[in-house]
């Protein structure tokens, strides 16, 4: 178990290093420089700005000074929040990036297993049909439909109330939080639906449940202690690699809710070609991503003796 | 035995045996989902409290007349706060309400004293005189050498400052930024506490404009130091001297503005607060936030104009003060560097049909010239002085320039040209309607070359299009700041337009401080451009706004701070 754990957490941090050297040499093979703006300046003051951000040094010299740099934790400078260190953009902005993030994932988590398991208990009937249309419309329709809805109807509902139920947008208080986080999870939520949907299905019909039916056990307790909890394995499955896409993929949840979050940073960064934050949040969310992954197999590996850690 | 028994619960549809069961649970299994729910909901209950614990906050309405607030939002975060390196709108615009310059602009636009209290400029030196009760918030007095020692960090090439060639008017400002010369050798200097003394490099007539530019604001040396590298980081990271100070900043998130009682004019500004508290490039969440009364102001694009008017709000415009046109590519290997092509483009371009069929927008202006109207000359607008024609489109004289060009040019067809512009929406629009403008009028191809910002720059830079949609903002208030762009040694001409005749004209503005000699020479400018076809020009920017109506004494401007709350108050309801 120990070999395993080192050896999963070495391969990741080879992960990491190869996201970090694919991202830097992409980043410079993009056309265009981080440091042009919509004016020109004159050439002695480009050289003062190239001098002043080590651009002037060749390509692999600044791979290494980079990576020496991030092996000391220091992820630089940003190039357009110029007085603001990387590391305190990722620390300031990914704690608001978590917690819509684990509201959302919450939210979307319990919504998903109730509402699987009201299909699966109507099966075929009325509110089947009309929970999968949801959950089809909620898997098909982009986030960014629900942010502009959800924000619009907050201001519907508030001019109808006459005082502010949900603010419009802004963070900080419980209140705020509360539909970004819906509109952010709907979307796992429909998928987990899905998912409970069929594992209910599936489970409804293997052998053990027909043998507690056939113990005489009530049918209250077959569907609670069999049934449900067989059925929520899966979903529990997925929630690791889900809560690190929601936590990562809250972009545009943020930029309509004007959230701090480290989604727009790591999105603006791209098309701002900010070399250090583009670095930086990919490496901090690879690493992120990778460590969800590794905690997920050794959980597994914990809970279901059948996967051997070999 | 499974063969025979039913099919997969994936595949199978209803039967009888699964029904009838699922049928009697119904109510029990209901009872336990709920409670699955009322898990849920406590679970989530408990979060949000100890989330509320951990952060705080909230903003108040969009005016508050009992506290004197005014609530607004940021597209950005301000990126750079150093005034030494600031380039950006946003940061201009807050720090033009917590810092002040030597002198400043009034609601009326007039330029009047702000640290100095008066001042006199020959055509090569400049002595500006203190106010005695200028202070920094912190209750210090500012001196000459707060300036000296800004107006350096500005030139210092470590500093590294983008704006540094604002200040290559002042005597030996260039060499020193290219490294030729010692940092004190500036010709800035502090003849005692309260009087500074600014020697040019040759004569600027608008130098007392350009004072008030954020970038020769005052820092103080001791404070600066004593930051260590993070001076203007934080909130606590400044000292101010402006009618505000910022009491709070929560990057990326807020940035409040708190009256500044040291300020000496402090009797003047009558809002208490001003509270920024959202950021978003979102203009529909700010729309959102105006219509909830959260917020005192949002701007309108094409896309919620007519939102806006079904509300029935008052929509105010005002001159951006940018000019937006096609720079065409006048390097030797490029078609366009054809002076018929580009008369036969000239000749068919519509600034009107652009404006009022394609942008539909309220408040901007069909361009005429490169020179926007709001500029000033000799003694009033200078385009009322010198007129610039109107730009009337006649197909039948672009046909003609058109045949001399491929005659010349030994082509058969008209060319295939591309056109490098943006990814917003309305660059796509613009951009397809002069594809389709210049295919249906002159049978020329457009090949429509879309690229991102940093792209499109490099790009630009590079003269890689035929045709690129550019436009340029102002920086001070004289038609300079327009005027030198087709220099040929001016690194934003991207065309790479070379005429000595042009050169000739704006060095006769450079080097002269006679206001007639310099708008005439700006008015050969003016011909030049347009009669050489150098570009074309597409239209002047105005923005169009609401405001809420109890927001008085708000002013827009195209030069300077925008929008200024300095002179705001608020009516009571």
């Amino acid at each position: 178990m120990v070999a395993y754990t080192v050896k999963r957490l070495l391969q990741g941090v080879i992960t990491v290093w190869f996201i970090a050297t694919a991202t830097f040499f992409g980043m410079h093979a993009v056309p265009g420089d981080p440091l042009a703006a919509d004016k020109e300046v004159p050439p002695e003051i480009w050289a003062n700005l190239q001098a002043r951000y080590g651009l002037d040094k060749p390509v692999p010299e600044q791979y290494v000074i980079y990576l020496s740099n991030m092996l000391k934790g220091d992820f630089g400078i940003s190039y357009t929040q110029q007085n603001r260190e990387v590391n305190d953009i990722i620390a300031e902005h990914f704690k608001v990036s978590a917690t819509l993030g684990i509201l959302a994932i919450v939210f979307a988590a319990f919504g998903g297993i109730l509402w699987g398991a009201l299909t699966a208990l109507y099966r075929n009937r009325a509110p089947d049909i009309v929970i999968v249309f949801l959950v089809i419309l909620g898997i098909s329709v982009p986030s960014f439909v629900f942010a502009a809805l959800g924000q619009l109807g907050v201001v519907n509902i508030n001019n109808a109330l006459g005082f502010t139920l949900f603010p419009v947008a802004g963070w900080g208080t419980v209140q705020h939080m509360i539909v970004p986080s819906m509109v952010l999870g709907l979307g796992t939520m429909a998928f987990l639906t899905r998912l409970m949907r069929s594992s209910m299905l599936e489970i409804a019909n293997s052998d053990f449940i027909r043998t507690a039916r056939s113990k005489g056990l009530p049918a209250t307790r077959v569907f609670r202690k069999h049934q449900l909890r067989n059925a929520i394995l899966p979903v529990v499955t997925v929630l690791g690699p889900s809560i690190a896409a929601i936590t990562t993929g809250g972009f545009v949840v943020e930029m309509v809710f004007a959230i701090p979050g480290l989604g727009r940073y790591f999105v603006q960064a791209v098309q701002q070609l900010d070399y250090t934050v583009i670095m930086g949040t990919t490496v901090f969310y690879g690493a992120f991503l990778v460590f969800m992954v590794i905690l997920v197999d050794l959980v597994y590996g914990l809970i279901d003796p059948r996967v051997r850690l070999e | 035995m499974s063969e025979i028994t039913e099919p997969s619960a994936a595949g199978g549809f209803d039967d009888a045996r699964d029904a009838t069961p699922a049928a009697r649970l119904d109510w029990g299994a209901l009872w336990q989902l709920l409670r699955l729910g009322l898990i849920g909901f406590g679970v989530l209950a408990v979060i949000l409290w100890l989330l509320a614990q951990w952060n705080e906050g909230g903003a108040g309405n969009a005016v508050d007349a009992v506290t004197g607030t005014v609530t607004l939002t940021l597209s950005q975060e301000p990126p750079q706060m150093d005034s030494t390196r600031g380039t950006d709108q946003v940061s201009f615009r807050i720090l033009g309400h917590v810092m002040e310059g030597l002198l400043r602009y009034d609601a009326n636009n007039r330029l009047v004293g702000a640290v100095a209290e008066r001042w006199e400029g020959t055509e090569m030196l400049w002595t500006f005189h203190l106010r005695e009760e200028a202070r920094w918030h912190t209750g210090e007095p500012i001196t000459a050498h707060d300036f000296v020692f800004a107006w350096r960090k500005v030139v210092d090439p470590a500093n590294a400052s983008q704006y540094a060639f604002i200040m290559f008017g002042i005597e030996n400002a260039e060499a020193i930024n290219r490294g030729d010369m010692p940092l004190e050798s500036l010709g800035v200097r502090a003849i005692d506490e309260r009087t500074l003394e600014v020697r040019l490099a040759r004569p600027l007539p608008y130098f007392g404009k350009l004072t008030a530019f954020a970038t020769y604001n005052p820092i103080n040396e001791a404070f600066y130091e004593s930051r260590a590298g993070r001076y203007a980081a934080d909130a606590e990271d400044m000292l101010y001297n402006g009618p505000f100070v910022i009491s709070s900043w929560v990057h990326g998130a807020s940035l409040r503005l708190e009256k500044n009682p040291n300020y000496w004019d402090a009797g003047r500004i009558k809002l208490n607060a001003i509270d920024h508290a959202y950021i978003t490039t979102d203009t529909n969440a700010v729309l959102n936030l105006f219509k909830d009364d959260k917020v005192a102001l949002t701007s309108l694009n094409a896309e919620n104009l007519d939102d806006a008017l079904q509300q029935r709000w008052r929509i105010n415009r005002f001159a951006d003060g940018s000019v937006y046109f096609m720079e065409l590519n006048h390097a030797p290997d490029r078609l366009t560097s054809n002076y018929n092509l580009r008369k036969a483009l000239q000749a068919v371009n519509d600034p009107a049909e652009l404006v009022y069929k394609v942008i539909k927008l309220p408040g901007n202006l069909p361009g005429r010239s490169l020179f926007p109207v709001w500029l000033k000359g000799v003694n009033g607008y200078f385009r009322q002085e010198y007129p610039a024609p109107e730009q009337v489109p006649d197909e039948a004289l672009g046909r003609r320039y058109l045949a001399q060009a491929l005659d010349e040019l030994g082509l058969d067809e008209p060319p295939t040209l591309v056109m490098l512009t943006g990814d917003s929406p309305s660059a796509n629009k613009q951009s397809e309607y002069y594809q389709n403008l210049f295919k249906q009028k002159l049978g020329i191809d457009i090949k429509i070359d879309r690229q991102i910002f940093k792209q499109r720059l490099a790009k630009m830079t590079a003269g890689d299009f035929d045709i690129v949609m550019a436009g340029w903002g102002p920086d001070y208030d004289d038609p300079m700041t327009f005027g030198d762009l087709f220099a040929s040694w001016n690194e934003n001409n991207r065309g790479r337009y070379v005429n000595p005749a042009l050169d000739e004209a704006v060095e006769i503005a450079r080097s002269s401080s006679d206001a007639r000699t310099r708008m005439e020479a700006f008015a050969r400018v003016q011909e030049i451009i347009r009669e050489d076809a150098v570009i074309l020009v597409n239209y002047e920017l105005g923005s169009v706004y609401v405001a809420n109506p109890r927001v008085k004494g708000l002013v827009r401007r195209a030069v300077g701070t925008d929008p200024d709350y300095t002179n705001a108050w608020i009516e009571e309801a």
